[in-house]
């Protein structure tokens, strides 16, 4: 490897403009990484709580009670119709003020729920908002017919939704899921707004250190996300193909 | 659920009025079907006939009069829905089989799921009925990968897993070919034969003359003439259900 990190500073020396320094000061480098490993886990966490909230208001919105109703129309409204990183910024700033601190050491006054945390909290219920028009438009893709048919054989509401709706419903949604999916970990990248040192952050404050590395490190920026939604969307491609019915669909 | 003998009628129809909103489709049918009777509603499209043979297993609920299966009433608020359903099994024009499942599984589901069976004898018994429905071979199909004809003899035999006193065919060969409808009759004439107590609504008249122990016709949500076959196409005497006859036959 330390023929590697001698090519790339001498390249840094030839071509001033072409400074990678994440590839052989090892502080820099250590700043890639940790910010790669934070995006990593920004987006799983994000996937994961997103695709809960969206099943969960899903169902919410097939129930009979009109309040329910309302209350997650009202949700989907909200974060739908209103930029991300206005709700971000609300999310850390506004609502960051009423949660209770703890105090470590008796002098510091720390936040319950951290500036991640909040990303978190924020970004999932953004996604969210889509996720649940997307398995409700899945749900609704489920023929009345096949709901009956269940039904006439004395499945219980529930064992109907279960067996039959469900595994239906998913694969309907699948695709819309997907495309959800991919711009939630491209999103995360606003997570900057409120300092969390995720890979954008980190590059950031490389460049503003070593201007020399501005070109290199947003190329990098570039390549991982490339890689990352190339790994998401291949691992969701390979579950629509577990998922395939012979004969069904397309 | 009052006392029931073989002697009384199984399903048991009585002056059934049906409202969608506004629009009345049943304005007072009557009919009784004893134990082992095969039976065919028949009648031109929208005189109500699905309606009437949808409110026997509750799929759709009646505004007046009173329908019972086996002495259970089903204008009881407190209808036991799942009880009913293991009495009547229900086939659809559309066959609704559960395109996500084999055919064996489609079979299967209700048996262990429902009533709660050991999966081993429910397998056992879902593999008899695939032969019964002349599938043999086809067990681990998908329904996507079936005929037309081959999806309706599943969903016959996934009826028959619940092991019911009463079977309702809703018009069953109306999407198929000429070619599949055959063994689908085929596999229902089985059915009847065992005496299995069968209601058809059909526009098979053919059919319906070779199998039916009673014929009725409704129309406009009435029943306007009814008989057993040898006389019900010969003699018919109401002019609707004569131009009915000579528009078909």
């Amino acid at each position: 490897m330390d023929f590697l990190a001698e090519f790339f500073r001498q390249l840094a020396e030839d071509y001033p403009r072409w400074n990678f320094i994440w590839m052989y000061q090892p502080v820099q480098q250590g700043k890639i990484l940790s910010g790669i490993w934070m995006t990593i886990q920004l987006s799983v966490a994000c996937l994961i709580l997103s695709m809960v909230i969206g099943v969960l208001g899903a169902f919410a919105q097939g129930s009979r009670n009109v309040i329910l109703r309302s209350i997650v129309q009202g949700y989907i409204q909200f974060f739908r119709n209103t930029p991300p990183y206005v709700q971000l910024l609300f999310f850390y700033f506004a609502l960051g003020q009423f949660t209770p601190t703890y105090s470590p050491d008796g002098w510091l006054e720390v936040p319950i729920i951290s500036n991640v945390g909040w990303a978190i909290i924020s970004l999932s219920f953004f996604a969210g908002a889509f996720n649940v028009e997307i398995f409700r438009a899945g749900i609704e893709a489920v023929p009345e017919s096949t709901r009956e048919a269940s039904e006439s054989l004395g499945f219980s509401r529930g064992q109907t939704y279960r067996y039959v709706v469900l595994p239906l419903a998913l694969r309907v949604s699948l695709p819309a899921l997907n495309n959800n999916l991919v711009n939630l970990v491209k999103t995360t990248t606003q997570a900057f707004g409120i300092a969390v040192p995720e890979l954008l952050y980190q590059s950031v404050t490389i460049w503003n250190d070593y201007p020399s590395a501005l070109y290199p490190t947003m190329l990098l920026v570039f390549v991982v996300y490339i890689v990352l939604v190339g790994l998401l969307v291949m691992s969701m491609s390979r579950w629509e193909k577990t998922m395939r019915i012979p004969g069904y669909g397309s | 659920m009052t006392d029931w003998t073989d002697k009384d009628p199984i399903v048991s129809i009585k002056d059934v009025h049906k409202y969608f909103g506004e629009l009345q489709v049943l304005k007072g049918v009557s009919l009784d079907v004893m134990k082992g009777e095969v039976i065919c509603i028949i009648g031109p499209s929208g005189s109500g006939k699905s309606t009437l043979i949808r409110c026997v297993n509750a799929l759709n609920d009646i505004q007046g009069g009173s329908i019972t299966v086996r002495g259970i009433d089903l204008t009881d608020p407190k209808l036991d829905k799942l009880a009913l359903r293991k009495r009547v099994g229900m086939v659809f024009q559309q066959y609704n089989l559960f395109p996500h499942k084999t055919a064996l599984e489609n079979i299967m589901m209700a048996p262990t799921l429902v009533l709660k069976e050991n999966e081993e004898d429910v397998r056992r018994r879902a593999q008899d009925l695939m032969k019964k429905v002349r599938l043999e071979g086809k067990e681990d199909a998908y329904p996507g990968e079936l005929s037309g004809g081959q999806q309706q003899r599943v969903a016959i035999a996934r009826s028959l897993a619940m092991s019911p006193d009463v079977m309702l065919f809703d018009e069953v060969t109306a999407a198929l070919d000429p070619e599949t409808v055959k063994e689908v009759l085929v596999t229902i004439k089985d059915l009847a034969q065992e005496g299995m107590t069968c209601i058809l609504v059909t526009h098979e008249m053919g059919f319906a003359r070779e199998i039916a122990d009673h014929i009725y016709f409704t129309d406009n949500g009435v029943i306007v003439e009814h008989g057993p076959p040898a006389t019900f196409f010969s003699e018919a005497k109401d002019p609707r259900t004569k131009e009915f006859l000579s528009q078909i036959l």
